[in-house]
């Protein structure tokens, strides 16, 4: 029974970090470095939780808050990849001011509770030991983020469009002599990020806490960031990797459990640590990371014509 | 979209002066508008914000006192950022500034000499010097990215800073409140008659000017220019990336480090849960406002000090919430970065015959190991 306790709470940390990571895998994969993350899972957040609040329909804000998503991506897109701004700084703009507008938006919803979405069991499934009450008796959003990891990862390796994609992030300028329309194959690639990060950011405020509060998402959509550089952007890792870290952010519940006396901060504080000591594992391993980081990333493409 | 960038021969000089007021125009016209839709009359909004605090004395010292530590930050910032060095920790280096140089009033309250104060910024620097060679020694070591690692080492200091306020540190006489001991004249910064305004924000402001100097009359200043603008060139010349990189972060930590312990020593007077109002983070729209340059962090410093004054202002006199002075933050970063765009690039919006031309041939797949020979 732990086991199984173990394993549902892990899938919950990890859920919000696998939608966010997998979009920003495919927006790197185009060559774009959008580190407005942490401002579009916020925006997702706050955005999926008034509507379902309003309308009373969870669902209804689940699609809002993968909307609110995509429209601070395009915001961001339009300024790196037709005006051409440094993506980096650009992507620090998104998150600030994501923060802010999240913040003035959620201002009247602090303290009042939410609407959860509910869980869909999935016959027989449901019932395998261990793993069927974690992984498929869940909300939709679990359940997406398992077809949108598998979809990525066939789209991107199996299909004409994912080379497509995949050769706009090595080599913008061959791209577009092949004729491609690299700042619109970006664009696509950015917004697509911006609806996993509202997604990610609508399971925070729709079934982790199913309330709103100022600055919940906490780093997350970092985090995420630096799953994308763990998994080598490939997709199935970026899975593993998040569930890793599900791992370790709920290590601080159980230990409490056991009746270890750590101060809650040093808790808290273990996910960053992880992030900060995956990142050196993963970095130090040169060849790995040549092979795999896509050659344009971070790069703004200028058409010249 | 028909949005046409063309190349300019040579950056606009016109443009580097004018791309930061035309930023500007736009985030009062959005801010406007934004205020309009909210059933605010927009003139009284941006009155409210940017002229309102200017016109008393004691909010005019207010606005000294916050740009203070933001200008610090900004200045130490820009010497990373021209270095393509993306430290964006400074609020955690800010806070490890402020507990290192505490460390003398609250572990040693009765040592009051006239050295207690200095030593308390020297501590505050090499505190928040430290924490930024954190990001440089996994960067230069294991080439961790500095974006991602000093970003989670904010967290982490927030959370050290919390640990103490409310667990070692707390003051045995303060009724359990999550504060440490007052800080006693000889530990705090000296303030003028009858204003809040310390000796610290003099500090701030000469930084400058020396900042200047460093920067434009050199050779490390030259250094780090070098590095940011042309990596190759640099290691021709001998500078070594490593040694840059170091000096870069450690640089800018120590600033943010005395940002901190001057705001501790200074307004606040003793080690809180919060400590600061996200000065390390304003001051990345600090320094891109401010164009990297002393002068230019000077004015933008004292711009992003009146948002957050007229942000408390609206709030009392419109009962607008203070977090509009984040959102008007963000977009103002947003368009200093899209107008700078202007210095390279002219836009101009394309012929849509032009647009069709290119899709029309049928490419080979590319393979990777083509893009990888390529």
């Amino acid at each position: 029974m732990l086991l199984e306790g173990i394993l549902i709470t892990i899938v919950g940390a990890a859920t919000p970090i696998v939608l966010a990571a997998i979009g920003e895998l495919v927006v790197e994969r185009s060559g774009v470095l959008n580190l407005g993350v942490e401002g579009m899972m916020i925006m997702g957040a706050v955005v999926g939780f008034g509507v379902s609040l309003t309308t009373g329909n969870p669902y209804l804000g689940v699609v809002a808050g993968a909307f609110a998503g995509v429209g601070m991506a395009l915001l961001f897109g339009f300024f790196t990849i037709y005006l051409a701004s440094n993506q980096v700084a650009t992507g620090l703009a998104l998150t600030l001011l994501g923060l802010g507008l999240a913040g003035l938006i959620g201002e009247s919803f602090v303290g009042t509770p939410g609407i959860k979405l509910e869980p869909i069991t999935i016959p027989l499934l449901s019932t395998i030991p261990f793993i069927g009450p974690a992984l498929f008796d869940r909300d939709i959003l679990v359940y997406a983020s398992f077809v949108i990891v598998a979809g990525v990862s066939y789209g991107l390796f199996k299909t004409r469009a994912g080379l497509i994609l995949r050769a706009t992030g090595e080599n913008a300028e061959a791209a577009h002599a092949l004729g491609r329309d690299v700042r619109r194959i970006r664009m696509a690639a950015v917004a697509f990020g911006g609806l996993c990060a509202g997604l990610g950011g609508a399971y925070l405020s729709l079934v982790l806490t199913a309330q709103w509060t100022e600055g919940m998402s906490a780093g997350r959509g970092w985090i995420a960031l630096a799953i994308v550089v763990f998994a080598t952007w490939l997709p199935w890792r970026a899975l593993a990797g998040a569930y890793l870290f599900g791992g370790v952010i709920i290590l601080q519940l159980h230990a409490q459990a056991f009746g270890i006396r750590i101060p809650p901060q040093a808790m808290t504080m273990l996910p960053y640590l992880a992030t900060i000591i995956a990142l050196v594992i993963l970095s130090r391993n040169h060849a790995l990371m040549r092979r795999n980081t896509p050659a344009a990333l971070g790069r703004a493409f200028v058409p010249d014509r | 979209m028909p949005l046409e960038l063309v190349k300019r021969d040579a950056p606009s000089q016109t443009m580097v002066v004018a791309a930061p007021f035309m930023a500007l125009g736009l985030t009062i016209l959005t801010a406007g508008i934004t205020f309009a839709f909210m059933g605010l009359n927009p003139i009284e909004g941006l009155y409210e914000y940017f002229v309102a605090p200017l016109t008393e004395l004691w909010s005019i010292h207010e606005l000294l006192l916050k740009a203070g530590p933001l200008i610090l930050i900004a200045l130490g910032l820009s010497v990373c950022y021209r270095a393509n060095i993306w430290n964006i920790g400074a609020e955690g280096q800010f806070t490890m500034g402020a507990i290192f140089g505490a460390i003398p009033p609250i572990l040693f309250p009765d040592w009051t000499s006239w050295i207690t104060l200095p030593m308390m910024l020297i501590m505050g620097m090499v505190g928040g010097a430290l924490y930024a060679s954190i990001p440089a020694f996994l960067k230069v070591k294991f080439r961790a990215n500095e974006i991602l690692t000093s970003l989670m080492l904010v967290y982490i200091a927030l959370l050290i800073l919390d640990y103490l306020v409310r667990g070692p540190w707390r003051d045995p006489g303060g009724f359990n409140f999550p504060e440490s001991r007052n800080f006693s004249d000889e530990q705090s910064l000296a303030t003028f008659e009858g204003s809040r305004l310390h000796w610290g924000i003099v500090l701030s402001f000469l930084a400058v000017p020396i900042m200047w100097f460093v920067m434009s009359r050199t050779l490390a200043g030259h250094a780090f220019k070098v590095i940011g603008e042309a990596p190759r060139a640099a290691r021709f010349a001998g500078f070594s990336a490593k040694t840059l990189t170091y000096g870069a972060l450690m640089f800018s930590g120590a600033l943010a480090g005395l940002a901190g312990i001057m705001e501790v020593a200074g307004p606040i007077g003793e080690l809180r849960p919060t400590i600061s109002p996200g000065y390390g983070f304003t001051a990345i729209i600090v320094a891109f406002l401010g164009r990297l340059n002393p002068w230019g962090i000077l004015f933008a410093g004292l711009l992003l000090s009146l948002s957050f004054l007229g942000g408390e202002a609206a709030q009392i006199t419109l009962g607008l919430s203070d977090k509009m002075a984040r959102v008007i933050q963000g977009l103002l970063l947003f368009f200093v970065l899209g107008c700078d765009t202007l210095i390279r690039y002219r836009v101009r919006l394309a012929r849509p015959a032009q647009a069709k031309a290119d899709t029309a041939s049928t490419p080979e797949p590319v393979t990777r190991e083509a893009t990888d020979a390529a």
